[in-house]
């Protein structure tokens, strides 16, 4: 019942509202962005597919999303450890710690860059003790992992953070008095309940750590084939007056983030529905 | 479930308000035994304190000591060198050039928020997911890309270049390119945190006061303004602190001139390439600042979320 | 009613969008000279430069504004823009107003030149010494004491030797690094093409990090401490000294290095929109004069004319063989295309590293 009442609205505003969102969307993000289209199609097919699919630009493929998607699976993890914590218990500074959590959020990625290699190469803060025990993060691929995991956390944590507030804890005491433990309780009863915003989390912070660029050239050590990301591929491109090559691989890795972040939009969007209709 | 309650459960959805759930629950642990276990929905000791253990042993390896380096390098020559990189032409230029770009980018990405929220949560409509998806696009879009978009449309050899050459217009390499491109990176950022709250919100309450004679305007700003305005502080805040920020996207478009086109974060770029490492980042510690004060304004928002939500909370438990 | 004032609403954005996208045509400072008059009293010329440049040009547009002021009664203001060598050229194609560039190389300049013409391809011959007013050298900068015993090229291959350099494809710098590492291989007995090739090949194999440019570089090196030797320009490695101190460094001079020249020129058509052609040109030839000669040897250049500079100055310029880009590889054109652009030897030299 309540899905036709929804699909005939007596609100008002719908032909005005929709029509600036999409205006004002076509002007600053979808016309700029068609230029990626435009001066990729003067390229002609054989040199778009040489281009994209030259091995280093490959091997950039491989590190920006491999590192990717371990930088996000590592924040979701920590990240929801994190939110619950800061959620569900009592601590002393648990204050400064909320809020050091949005800090990666309005530092230039260039400092964030900065400070982390100084902190994790050989003689900074954690790189001292690292190192000498072989693990090497600055200029190697873990750094890539550890910048795009510093700055995709606000993303999952913000994200968890209201969904753990909302949860219902009569379910939770439901569950617990029907017999089961702490652990089937948060497998079938919070999982459940949380997983569209942990992956709204995982989208947003995946999809920042795919364009992520100004951090990871400072820690990477942007060597060929061993840890450029894809940006600085363009960026060499670029460099070399090769305009159409660098769009042709930016257009690469919009197509690729859109389908990333349009697959879990939809099923977020999916699950919350369904939500919705049983309750 | 009534409307007012409704309101309640979303209002309570921001960080830091309480749950009338937990409420309850801990007037149930008062009235236990003092022998009685660990209540019902908490984890075993050993777990929690592992847990927070966890927690704060990650922010202080990914977060809190690369954010005191910025400090402890800032501050290595003491207070006075830390302050002389703010008694400098160019750095009070770029702090203007930063405050402006912010005032121009952040009120025009609230509206479109607004708009956005209002014709996304509060209609159906085919391709919502599409639309959805087209404005969270400008996240997952690198910076360089940001950027360079731009210079292809604006630029001398873009698309409407020659056009606005012949108009002697500077876009590109001036403050306009800047402010649009720091509009495009901070695009989604008021829409995505109100359009899921909408969506929970549902329709009701726009019918009602509709059904009672209200206008669109009217229902927009008695009932559904106030039902997400936190939603929407703290949008504005990751918007304002994004638009402060934003290094690589206006780094393409300024074309780096001291003092005219440089914002806060590239300001940062050049002193660290000058060696003068100090006045770097101090000027970066004053960026962190802004988080600190984002922080400020974060909390002052829940604590008015909780004063509010908290009485209606209590009323919804007659219900 | 709620029409109306969504209406109103609507347009109140539009006129503010419009405002910000089109209200500032005289905010860069440089597009607002053609509403004067023939000599406006008060004028901005703009010099896109690279990286390593910023302290001279900083010392040398006192010195000249105050010249110029003296000569014409006019006031003027020079403003500096540095980066990458290849980021600051894109940004003049794309539209960034540089009434003079002055550039690390000159095949970034011949780009300008080509795509926007804005000046004469053969900008090179309009300036003494190929436009290159002053010049410069790669050498090695090293730990104090030189632990690792760092003395030439060759030991750049050692397996115990770790090589900072910037990445050819972004630094000019680096490029320089890469062709004079090739041009040495070539003067060894027997050295070809071939012999080049695994020469820098082993040295790239040395290098741990490869930055975008020739600052990012020297940051690594001595900052994060990280390889045995940094390959930078000489006046940079001056700098580095003077900067961090020569308790931490030496310099070493290879036995033989190239000669690197980093050219000049007026782009006529942003001047002459500027009503600053006159002062363009004379800023870029008072580089020449006794005055910007001796600044350019006191910021570690070395003068085009030495008998300008201060005596003391040029004895820290050491003798060293210097071969040219254009005596080992036919110009900057025939080097980038072979070496350096996709598909070029820098690739070869990754692509066949690994499997």
């Amino acid at each position: 019942m309540s899905r036709t009442f929804r699909q005939y609205s007596v609100i008002p505003g719908f032909g005005l509202t929709l029509g600036y969102t999409i205006t004002y969307l076509s002007l600053i993000v979808l016309i700029p962005l068609s230029m990626l289209f435009f001066r990729t199609a003067g390229m002609g097919w054989e040199r778009f597919w040489s281009t994209i699919s030259d091995p280093r630009v490959v091997a950039s493929y491989k590190l920006t999303f491999g590192a990717s998607l371990i930088a996000t699976l590592i924040n979701v993890v920590f990240g929801g450890i994190v939110a619950w914590t800061l959620v569900r218990y009592k601590f002393p500074g648990k204050t400064l710690i909320d809020a050091m959590v949005d800090l990666p959020f309005a530092i230039p990625t260039a400092v964030s860059g900065i400070a982390l290699t100084a902190v994790y190469s050989k003689n900074g803060w954690i790189g001292q003790y690292l190192e000498p025990m072989g693990f090497k993060i600055a200029f190697a691929y873990p750094g890539v992992v550890v910048a795009m995991t510093f700055i995709g956390l606000p993303f999952v944590v913000r994200t968890l953070q209201p969904a753990i507030e909302d949860l219902h804890k009569e379910n939770e005491e439901a569950s617990a008095s029907l017999g089961a433990t702490r652990l089937q309780t948060f497998r079938y009863v919070i999982l459940p309940a949380i997983l569209p915003s942990l992956l709204t989390g995982f989208a947003m912070a995946f999809a920042r750590a795919l364009g992520e660029y100004g951090s990871i050239v400072f820690i990477s050590g942007n060597l060929p084939m061993k840890t450029e990301i894809t940006t600085w591929i363009i960026t060499q491109k670029l460099d070399q007056y090769d305009t159409e090559g660098a769009t042709a691989i930016a257009l690469v890795m919009l197509l690729s983030s859109f389908a990333v972040l349009f697959t879990i939009n939809a099923i977020q969007w999916w699950i919350s529905q369904r939500h919705r209709g049983v309750s | 479930m009534s409307g007012d309650a409704k309101v309640a459960r979303n209002d309570s959805q921001l960080p830091g308000s309480q749950q009338p759930a937990s409420d309850l629950q801990a007037d149930v642990k008062i009235r236990q035994p003092a022998t009685r276990f660990r209540g019902a929905t908490e984890e075993p000791v050993w777990i929690r304190y592992s847990l927070i253990f966890l927690t704060v042993s990650f922010l202080v390896f990914f977060l809190f000591l690369p954010l005191l380096s910025v400090f402890a390098e800032a501050f290595r020559k003491g207070v006075n060198a830390y302050l002389a990189a703010f008694n400098d032409r160019a750095a009070l230029a770029a702090i203007k050039l930063t405050l402006i770009t912010a005032a121009i980018a952040v009120p025009l990405n609230i509206v479109f928020g607004l708009a956005a929220s209002w014709s996304i949560a509060k209609f159906e409509f085919w391709g919502k997911s599409f639309l959805l998806t087209l404005i969270d696009l400008p996240f997952a879009v690198s910076p360089v890309i940001s950027g360079l978009i731009f210079v292809l449309l604006f630029g001398a050899q873009g698309l409407l270049g020659p056009w606005l050459t012949s108009q002697g217009i500077q876009i590109i390499f001036a403050v306009p390119g800047i402010v649009i491109a720091t509009i495009f990176v901070t695009f989604p950022f008021v829409a995505r945190e109100i359009i899921p709250l909408m969506h929970e919100q549902g329709t009701e309450e726009e019918q009602a006061a509709i059904t009672l004679g209200a206008n669109g305007w009217q229902t927009f700003w008695y009932v559904t303004l106030p039902n997400v305005r936190w939603a929407l502080l703290y949008g504005v805040i990751l918007c304002n602190a994004r638009a402060m920020g934003e290094f690589g996207a206006v780094s393409v478009v300024s074309g780096h001139l001291r003092g005219k086109t440089n914002t806060l974060p590239l300001h940062v770029e050049i002193l660290h390439n000058e060696f003068n490492f100090v006045a770097a980042f101090a000027v970066a510690s004053l960026l962190a600042l802004l988080g600190v004060v984002t922080l400020a304004a974060k909390i002052y928002v829940e604590s008015r979320v909780r004063s509010t939500s908290t009485s209606e909370d209590l009323s919804s438990l007659d219900h | 009613m709620y029409k109306y004032r969504g209406a109103i609403f609507q347009v109140t954005i539009l006129v503010g969008l419009m405002m910000c996208l089109g209200c500032q045509p005289g905010s860069s400072g440089n597009t607002g000279g053609n509403a004067g008059g023939n000599t406006p009293s008060k004028l901005t010329i703009l010099n896109v430069s690279y990286d390593p440049t910023r302290e001279f040009y900083t010392e040398f547009n006192q010195e000249f504004e105050t010249h110029w002021l003296a000569k014409s009664g006019q006031s003027l203001t020079v403003d500096q823009s540095h980066g990458g060598g290849g980021k600051q050229a894109r940004a003049v194609i794309d539209g960034l107003k540089a009434d003079v560039v002055t550039l690390a190389l000159s095949y970034d300049i011949d780009q300008i030149a080509e795509k926007t013409k804005a000046f004469p391809r053969d900008w090179q011959k309009r300036l003494p010494n190929n436009s290159c007013p002053y010049t410069s050298t790669i050498v090695f900068l090293v730990r104090k004491g030189n632990p690792k015993q760092i003395k030439d090229w060759n030991d750049l291959t050692r397996s115990d030797v770790q090589v900072i350099t910037p990445n050819p494809k972004t630094s000019g710098g680096a490029r320089y690094n890469y062709l004079a590492a090739w041009g040495y291989a070539l003067r060894q007995p027997n050295g070809n093409d071939e012999t080049a090739f695994e020469f820098v090949k082993s040295i790239f194999k040395n290098v741990p990090v490869l930055d975008s440019g020739a600052r990012g570089s020297t940051t690594t090196f001595i900052q994060r401490e990280i390889g045995d030797v940094l390959l930078t320009w000489e006046n940079e490695a001056f700098l580095s000294v003077n900067e961090f101190g020569p308790q931490d460094l030496d310099i070493v001079i290879p036995s033989m290095s190239i000669i690197a020249e980093p050219p000049v020129t007026v782009v006529d058509e942003n001047a002459k929109a500027n009503n600053a052609l006159d002062v363009a040109t004379a800023y870029l030839e008072y580089l020449y004069s006794p005055v910007g000669q001796k600044l350019a040897a006191k910021h570690f250049y070395r003068p085009y004319s030495p008998e300008h500079a201060d005596p003391a100055d040029l004895a820290r310029f050491p003798k060293l063989e210097l071969f040219s880009i254009d005596e080992v590889f036919g110009g900057w054109t025939k080097a980038q295309t072979t070496h350096f652009n996709d598909g070029g030897v820098f690739d070869r030299i990754y692509a066949v590293e690994k499997p």
